[in-house]
């Protein structure tokens, strides 16, 4: 059996603050095996881009957040490693792609110096010249022709499709393991937005990438994703292959995200009082493993 | 380039009508003051003909709009006309003061950055820690007191208690240095003494310390106030979690775009220390170009008024000019908008 490219057993994660310590995720069992694509699905202030972010060993950093269970990232335990260690994964074995692309570049460096800086994690003795030859390359396989203007340009004079093709191309330079992306492109036109997914999707697969696909929206889950997590208020109450979840949804809460899908102008989650204790009853539980109270 | 000189043209002429304002406007205040400034010129015992024919000469006389006139055609030669106080004309008087007053401007000036934007990258990066509180501390003490207040304690403290700084003066009066450019940095290398240029920069640490804290804490105060904001921008975060280490996330991703909103103020400190520089050179017998302006108001030196205020508010414009290009060139959107303002 080969070595998933992440596995998180009984992650939980608890804020402590001045009042009270406030449990956010409660043991939370996630595995993506090498060039899988697995979503994580649910509501705002399910605890999705925590996971992200304990993913990537940021979360560790705060003080003020209580984290127990493991997290293995390609047979390393994240645990065991140091803050400095982990910091040397991100931006090479595992890289992320944001909500809002334009946003998520700094407005005051060109494209370019951007590029060079990522591309600088996996090789810190690359020069400018060699930096663009590969960046030229990768934003040729994100479909910008140009890549000479872009690179030239600040965030603010291109579009946001653009600047999302060269989060996505930033994101695949390196080779990563997993790439990680939290509501990717959300920020964008729903059509733009459904382009880039293709092209990140198409991405991956030639680049045989694993991907943990965060996402509230089973629509765009439903193209994206091989395997599908349901997380429900800081519990996995789902899971399995996309087309088995979609077609027999087990959990009331699948249900309800499921009903919510087609209304593309808002109004979130339909109202599914009648049976409140369907919501409690994970359909997904995790064998306790000793330690965690 | 080309939106950048383009903003600068506008720039320059804007500040060509500022100062043809500035001098009108002190051209007429200087005349209304009450006093006649020939009779405060030759005394007492001076007689009414001696005075009338002194009137004569400055044309005293005529219409305020004919000597404006005069005065401009004059400028234009780069002739601010004669003081009545040191017999000499305005211009040589301002090129023996003015640069006392630049160097210590400058010197202040770049304690401010070197000093102030560093603290305020630290407040920001270590943000909720002892080191913060500190650096706040410090910035909240540079900006609770005036600069002529700090002069006086900083003169007490290290000159007198702790002789470890010059009393007063720009340097030691063992040093003879031909005056080339008034500026004693200069002037010193030029003669090739290391070790008048080095008394020089001893005696101008104290007063240009005192001008810049409270700079420096307002530099501070600034620079972690929008850094803070800064780190919550999605940019910091995705290039956290890119790996790149905390350090140059400060440094670089964090601070540049911070500096836009904050080098606007840092410019208007740098100029309002032109003003404060009257006191602190006051406290320091500094012989800058306090002394001067203040002797030549006091005897009415009308001239000598008008020459030193147009002085002041060219350097005060041009160190605008130097901000707003500055601006220009960090902030990307500025200089690739056509509708720059
Ligand atoms: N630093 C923090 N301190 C305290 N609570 C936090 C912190 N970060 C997140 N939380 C809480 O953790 C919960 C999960 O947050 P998270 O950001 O993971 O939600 P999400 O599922 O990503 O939602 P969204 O779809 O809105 O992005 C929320 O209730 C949030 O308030
Ligand atoms: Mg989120």
């Amino acid at each position: 059996m080969t070595v998933p490219t992440l596995d998180i057993r009984d992650l939980r994660l608890g804020f402590k603050t001045y009042e009270a310590y406030i449990e956010v995720l409660h043991g939370i069992s996630l595995s993506i095996a090498p060039g899988e694509r697995v979503a994580l699905v649910g509501e705002s202030g399910s605890g999705k881009s925590v996971t992200a972010r304990i993913v990537l060993g940021l979360l560790q950093l705060l003080r003020s957040a209580r984290i127990s269970g493991s997290v293995v990232f390609e047979g390393r335990d994240l645990d065991r490693l140091s803050a400095r260690e982990r910091r040397r994964l991100r931006g090479t074995r595992m890289t992320m792609v944001f909500q809002d692309p334009t946003s998520s570049l700094n407005p005051v460096y060109r494209i370019g110096t951007q590029f060079h800086e990522v591309l600088k994690r996996a090789d810190p003795a690359m020069n400018e010249r060699a930096a663009r030859e590969r960046a030229a390359q990768m934003l040729l396989e994100v479909s910008i022709d140009d890549p000479d203007r872009v690179f030239e340009s600040y965030p603010f004079q291109l579009s946001g499709g653009m600047n999302q093709r060269v989060m996505i191309a930033m994101a695949l330079a390196n080779e990563p393991a997993l790439l990680i992306a939290d509501e990717p492109g959300t920020a964008l036109d729903v059509t733009v937005q459904a382009q880039t997914l293709k092209l990140m999707r198409e991405l991956v697969e030639h680049h045989h990438t694993s991907v943990l696909f965060i996402s509230h929206n089973l629509g765009v889950v439903r193209e994206f994703a091989d395997r599908v997590y349901v997380i429900y208020k800081g519990r996995i109450v789902e899971q399995g292959p996309c087309a088995s979840v979609f077609e027999r949804p087990g959990h009331a809460y699948t249900r309800a995200l499921m009903a919510a899908v087609p209304r593309i102008t808002g109004g979130g989650l339909p109202d599914i009082g009648d049976e409140p204790r369907d919501f409690s009853q994970p359909l997904v539980v995790h064998e306790s493993r000793g330690g965690h109270a | 380039m080309t939106p950048t000189i383009l903003i600068f043209v506008r720039r320059v002429g804007i500040s060509c009508i500022v100062l043809l304002g500035v001098s009108m406007l002190i051209f007429a205040i200087a005349r209304v003051i009450p006093g006649d400034p020939a009779r405060i010129a030759l005394g007492p015992s001076a007689t009414a003909e001696q005075v009338a024919k002194l009137r004569a000469e400055l044309r005293l006389d005529e219409p305020i709009a004919v000597q404006y006139g005069h005065f401009l055609s004059e400028l234009a030669q780069g002739d601010l006309g004669i003081s009545l106080y040191t017999n000499r004309p305005v211009v040589v008087d301002i090129a023996q003061f003015l640069p006392a007053t630049l160097e210590l401007i400058f010197v202040a000036g770049a304690m401010m950055i070197v000093i102030g934007l560093p603290l305020g990258i630290a407040s920001a990066r270590w943000r909720g820690t002892w080191i913060d509180n500190a650096i706040r501390m410090i910035a909240l003490l540079g900006v609770s007191a005036p600069s002529f207040v700090w002069a006086v304690i900083l003169m007490l403290l290290f000159a007198y208690f702790l002789p470890l700084f010059p009393i007063a003066g720009r340097i030691s009066d063992t040093f003879a240095i031909e005056q080339v450019t008034g500026f004693l940095f200069l002037d010193t290398l030029i003669a090739g003494n290391l070790a008048a240029f080095g008394n020089a920069a001893w005696h101008v640490i104290l007063p240009a310390f005192a001008l810049a804290l409270s700079g420096i804490g307002q530099t501070a105060r600034l620079t972690r106030a929008n850094m803070v904001e800064t780190y919550d921008k999605p940019y910091v975060e995705m290039a956290r979690s890119y790996g790149v280490p905390d350090r140059r996330i400060a440094n670089r991703y964090a601070f540049k775009p911070s500096l836009i909103p904050s080098l606007t103020i840092i410019g208007l400190d740098f100029a309002a220390m032109l003003g404060n520089a009257f006191l602190v050179e006051a406290v320091f017998a500094w012989p800058g170009l306090s002394r001067y302006g203040v002797s030549v108001i006091l005897r009415k030196d009308l001239d000598a008024i008008v020459g030193t205020v147009l002085i002041i508010s060219a350097t005060f414009l041009i160190m605008n000019l130097i901000v707003d290009v500055l601006v220009t060139i960090i902030n990307p959107r500025i200089r690739y908008s056509r509708t720059a303002s």
